[in-house]
C-alpha cells in the first residue's frame, strides 16, 4: 500500500517536472567548467572565469554584441565632447537586484573603486582621469589623452551600487592577494540579466533570471547552475551522463570522441588567448636557481635559448591534439594588431640554444623554477612538463611547481617565481591591451598590471603609451606592430601557442560561441 | 651438519612443506618476487629512464602497447602523454609504492609494538590510557585518519616543501592510521607472557624492566606481528594508492602506482586505456600476491589449522 502511494507520488512529481521542462518555458542550464571563480567582487581580480561569471550579474556602460561590436548597455548613448572628454547618457529606470535605482553616482563610485591599487582591473578604465557626474543620468569621463579603445575597455568596467557597497562596508576592493574577504567578495548585487543566488566555493553557483532586467534574455535559461569540475575525465563524464548540459574547458583528448557522440554537439572556435612563459627579468638574483648573485634571464641570449629550444609543433600535435596555433607573438588571431606574417614560428634548434647558453656563460646550463597552474589553461601542467623535457635537452634543469590557479596566481603576483606560465586573453580585442598589461613597465595602475617578469624597456613603453592615445588607425597599427615585434625580437616572453577552445553541449542546447571563451547564459536555449 | 643436510632440514620444515603443497602460494610468491625485483632493480632493469626529462621525446607520446596497431617494440606497454615508457614508469612507480608501503608498515609496527608492549607489561592507568586511545582511533576509518594527517601537514608546511616531504608525510599518515592492530595484538600476547616463569625469573635476577620487555617478552610476541605486517603491507600499498589517486599522495614528478592511475584516468574516455589500465593491473597483481602470501603465512603458523 505504502509502496503504491509512494509510486503515485513519484509519478505525480515526474509529471509536474516534465511540465516545467516544456520548450519555451523556464529551463535550467547546467553548465560545467573547470574552474571556480576567485571572488564575487567585480573589481578585484582580472581573471577570465571570474569575469565570465560576473558578466551575468554585473553590467557595464557598454557591452559586446555576438560578434564583438560595442553596443549600449547601462549607457544608452555617448558623445565625444572633445578627444579627451566623453559624455555618457545613462539608462533610466534600471534597478540593482536589491532594488536600489541605478544612477550616475554609482558610475562615479565604481570608477573610484576599480582604480584602487589592491585590485587588478584598473586596465578597464586606463587613461580615464576622472569621472564626473553631470546630472543623475549623465556622466562625463575626462581622459588623460585620446583613447581609441575606450569603449572596448569599458565593457569590463562593471558597475556596483554605491548605496549597497556603503551599507555593507564594501567600498574598498577586496585585497585578494592578502586573502581578505569582504561582503562584496561573497555577495553580488548588479543590474544584469541574472541574480547570483548562491556561491558555494568549489561546488556550485546558482543563478536565476532577473525578471526586472531592462533587456530581455534571448534564450530560455531562467536558472543557471554553474559547477566547477576540476578533473577532466569527470567533467566529460558528467556531460556524457547528462548531469550537465554544457561543458566548457574541454579536455583536448576527448574532443574527437565528443564530436562523434550522437547525443552531443561540439561548437568550435578559437579563443583570443595566448599561452606563454614569463621570466623574471628584474631581480638581481634569480629565485629558485643555482646561479647566485646574478639573473641569467637579463641576458637576451638566455631568453632566446629558452625560446628556440621549445618544439611548439610537438606540443600542438601530442599535448594539444591539434587544438592550438603555435605562436611567435603575444596576441592571437582575431585581435586587432595580429598578422600571420608577424606570427611566424621559427624552427626548434636545441643545438643553437646550447650554443647561446654557453656564450652567455652557462655551458652546463642552470637551474630555475617554473610555476605553472594546473587547472586553468588547456593542458597547462602537461605543457609545463613537456617544456621541462625540452629545456632539459638544452641543458637547463627546471623544477616544475604545478598548483591550482588560486595559489598560483597569488604566488606569482608576489613575484615569488623565476619563471611562470600564464595565458593572456584579450578582453578588448586590441593588441595594446596585451602590450600594456604584459610589457609596459610596471606602475601601480593598469600599466604592467601582469608584467610579472618586471620587464622594463623604455622604447617599448614609448610605443605603448603612444598607442594608448593615437586615434589615427594607420599610425596606431604601426605602433602596435612595432610593439609586438620588439617584444618578439627581444624574447621578453616565450610565446607557446594560441588556444582553440571548443565547447560541447547536448544536442538540445543552442548557444552562441564567444571567442573570449565566456558563455553568456542569456543566449542559451534548451529545447 | 653439512650444507645439504641443512637444506634438507629447511625443505622438510613445516613451513616449507606447507609452501610446496599449495600451487597458489607458489605463484603468489613468484609474482611478488617479480614485482619486488622489478621495482628494486628498476634503475638497471627498466628499458627507459622515465624521470630523466632530457631523454623524453614528446612526439612519442600516446604510443599504444607494442602488440596493438600503431605500437612500437621499444615501448612494450605503450607510452603516456609525455612519451614516457609505461613499463618503466610502472617499475619506478612500484618502487615508490613499495617503499612507502614497507616504510609505513615498519613505522606503524614500531609504534604499535612499542605501545602494545608497554601497555601489556606496565598495565594500570598507562594500559587503560593507551587502549582507550586505540579504541577511539578504531572508530575512524584508517583512510580518513591518513587524509586528516596529510591535510594538516599540507597546511602546516610551506607549499614549496610539499613535494620533497610528500613521501614522509604519507609514511607518517599511513603509519599512524594503522598502529592499533599491532598494539592490540602485542598487548594481548604480553599479558599472557608477563606472568610466565621465565619473565619472573628474569625479574628475580634483577634485569631492568626495559630489558625484560625487549629481550625476553618481545621475541615471544613477534610471531603474530610478522603475520600482521605481511597482510598489512598490502593494505598500506592500497592506502597509499588511494591517497595518491585522490591527489594528496606523492606528486606527479615521482609517481607511485596510484598517481599513475590517476593521471591515466584522464585519458580513459579518449581511448588511451593503457595509460591507466597497466598501472592498475600492476597494483592488483602486487597487492593480491602479497595478500595471498600473508594469508598463507597466517594459516601455516596457526597450529589449530594444521
Amino acid at each position: 500500500m505504502k509502496l503504491a502511494r509512494l509510486f503515485a507520488a513519484a509519478v505525480a512529481a515526474v509529471a509536474v517536472l516534465s511540465i516545467a521542462a516544456v520548450p519555451g518555458y523556464a529551463a535550467t542550464l547546467r553548465w560545467g567548467a573547470q574552474n571556480d571563480i576567485l571572488t564575487l567582487d567585480p573589481h578585484s581580480q582580472n581573471h577570465t572565469t571570474t569575469h565570465g561569471l560576473l558578466q551575468h550579474t554585473y553590467e557595464s556602460l557598454v557591452r559586446y554584441t555576438k560578434d564583438f561590436q560595442v553596443e549600449p548597455s547601462l549607457a544608452t548613448s555617448w558623445q565625444q565632447v572633445s578627444p579627451t572628454q566623453w559624455r555618457f547618457n545613462l539608462r533610466k529606470g534600471v534597478k540593482f537586484h536589491d532594488g536600489t535605482p541605478f544612477t550616475a553616482d554609482d558610475v562615479v563610485f565604481s570608477y573610484g573603486r576599480i582604480i584602487q591599487p589592491q585590485g587588478t582591473n584598473q586596465i578597464y578604465v586606463s587613461g580615464v582621469k576622472e569621472v564626473k557626474k553631470i546630472d543623475d543620468y549623465t556622466v562625463e569621463m575626462i581622459l588623460s589623452g585620446p583613447n581609441p579603445v575606450l569603449l572596448r575597455l569599458l565593457v569590463d568596467f562593471r558597475i556596483m551600487s554605491k548605496a549597497w557597497s556603503v551599507k555593507n562596508k564594501s567600498e574598498n576592493v577586496q585585497n585578494y592577494v592578502a586573502k581578505e574577504e569582504s561582503f562584496a567578495s561573497r555577495n553580488a548585487n548588479g543590474t544584469g540579466p541574472y541574480v547570483i543566488k548562491l556561491w558555494e566555493p568549489d561546488k556550485r553557483i546558482l543563478m536565476s533570471a532577473n525578471a526586472a532586467w531592462w533587456d530581455k534574455i534571448e534564450g530560455n535559461a531562467t536558472e543557471v547552475i554553474y559547477t566547477p569540475i576540476k578533473a577532466d575525465a569527470t567533467r566529460v563524464s558528467a556531460l556524457l551522463a547528462g548531469d550537465v548540459d554544457l561543458v566548457t574547458d574541454l579536455p583536448t583528448q576527448d574532443v574527437t570522441r565528443l564530436r562523434t557522440d550522437p547525443k552531443l554537439k561540439v561548437l568550435d572556435g578559437h579563443e583570443v588567448r595566448t599561452i606563454f612563459i614569463g621570466m623574471d627579468q628584474y631581480s638581481t638574483e634569480l629565485l629558485y636557481s643555482n646561479i647566485k648573485g646574478k639573473n641569467p634571464f637579463k641576458d637576451i641570449r638566455v631568453r632566446k635559448a629558452l625560446n628556440i629550444s621549445v618544439d611548439r609543433e610537438a606540443i600542438k600535435r601530442v599535448t594539444m591534439r591539434g587544438l592550438s596555433i603555435p605562436a611567435a607573438i603575444m596576441v592571437a588571431p582575431g585581435v586587432h594588431g595580429y598578422t600571420t606574417e608577424l606570427d611566424k614560428v621559427s624552427t626548434t634548434d636545441v643545438e643553437g640554444a646550447k650554443k647561446l647558453l654557453s656564450e652567455a656563460g652557462y655551458p652546463n646550463g642552470f637551474e630555475f623554477g617554473l610555476d605553472c597552474p594546473n587547472n586553468r589553461y588547456v593542458n597547462d601542467e602537461e605543457i609545463c612538463q613537456a617544456l621541462v623535457g625540452m629545456w632539459a635537452k638544452a641543458g637547463l634543469k627546471v623544477k616544475l611547481n604545478a598548483q591550482p590557479m588560486a595559489s598560483f596566481i597569488s604566488k606569482i603576483q608576489k613575484f615569488d617565481h623565476s619563471a611562470y606560465m600564464l595565458g593572456w586573453g584579450v578582453a578588448t580585442f586590441d593588441a595594446n591591451y596585451t602590450l600594456q598589461s604584459l610589457m609596459r613597465t610596471k606602475t601601480t595602475g593598469a600599466d604592467g598590471s601582469f608584467n610579472l617578469g618586471r620587464i622594463s624597456d623604455a622604447k617599448l613603453d614609448a610605443l605603448i603609451d603612444a598607442a594608448k592615445i593615437e586615434t589615427d588607425v594607420k599610425k596606431r597599427d604601426i605602433l602596435l606592430r612595432d610593439g609586438l615585434v620588439l617584444t618578439r625580437d627581444n624574447y621578453y616572453y616565450v610565446p607557446l601557442h594560441h588556444q582553440l577552445r571548443p565547447w560541447a553541449m547536448k544536442k538540445n542546447v543552442t548557444t552562441v560561441y564567444k571567442s573570449d571563451d565566456r558563455p553568456e547564459s542569456r543566449y542559451a536555449r534548451i529545447e | 651438519m653439512s650444507i645439504s643436510d641443512r637444506f634438507r632440514g629447511a625443505w622438510d620444515h613445516d613451513l616449507a612443506w606447507n609452501f610446496r603443497r599449495s600451487p597458489v602460494v607458489i605463484i603468489a610468491a613468484l609474482l611478488t618476487l617479480i614485482c619486488v625485483g622489478g621495482a628494486v632493480f628498476a634503475p638497471w632493469l627498466a628499458p627507459h629512464s622515465p624521470f630523466d626529462s632530457g631523454t623524453l621525446i614528446l612526439t612519442d607520446g600516446f604510443t599504444p602497447p607494442a602488440w596493438t596497431a600503431g605500437g612500437r617494440s621499444q615501448y612494450l606497454l605503450g607510452t603516456d602523454d609525455q612519451g614516457r615508457d609505461l613499463l618503466s614508469t610502472i617499475m619506478y612507480g612500484a618502487r615508490i609504492s613499495l617503499a612507502v608501503g614497507v616504510a609505513s608498515v615498519l613505522f606503524s609496527m614500531v609504534l604499535g609494538v612499542g605501545l602494545g608492549l608497554i601497555s601489556g607489561y606496565v598495565g594500570g592507568t598507562v594500559d587503560a590510557f593507551i587502549m582507550r586511545v586505540a579504541d577511539i582511533q578504531l572508530s575512524f576509518p584508517p583512510i580518513l585518519i591518513a587524509l586528516l594527517i596529510d591535510g594538516v601537514a599540507r597546511v602546516a608546511l610551506p607549499r614549496e616543501a610539499h613535494d620533497q616531504i610528500a613521501i614522509y608525510v604519507l609514511v607518517l599518515a599511513i603509519g599512524v592510521s594503522s598502529w592499533v592492530q599491532y598494539a592490540r595484538t602485542v598487548r594481548g600476547s604480553t599479558l599472557v607472557e608477563r606472568n610466565k616463569e621465565y619473565v619472573q625469573a628474569a625479574r628475580v635476577i634483577g634485569r631492568s624492566q626495559a630489558s625484560i620487555m625487549l629481550r625476553h617478552v618481545l621475541p615471544n610476541v613477534m610471531g603474530p606481528v610478522l603475520v600482521l605486517a605481511t597482510i598489512h603491507l598490502a593494505t598500506a600499498i592500497i592506502t597509499e594508492a588511494t591517497l595518491s589517486y585522490l591527489g594528496v599522495g606523492v606528486p606527479a614528478t615521482q609517481p607511485s602506482l596510484g598517481t599513475l592511475i590517476r593521471v591515466g584516468n584522464d585519458f580513459l574516455l579518449s581511448g588511451e586505456w593503457w595509460i591507466t589500465v597497466f598501472p592498475g593491473v600492476a597494483l592488483i597483481v602486487l597487492v593480491l600476491s602479497v595478500n595471498l602470501l600473508g594469508d598463507w603465512l597466517r594459516d601455516a603458523l596457526n597450529p589449530k589449522l594444521r
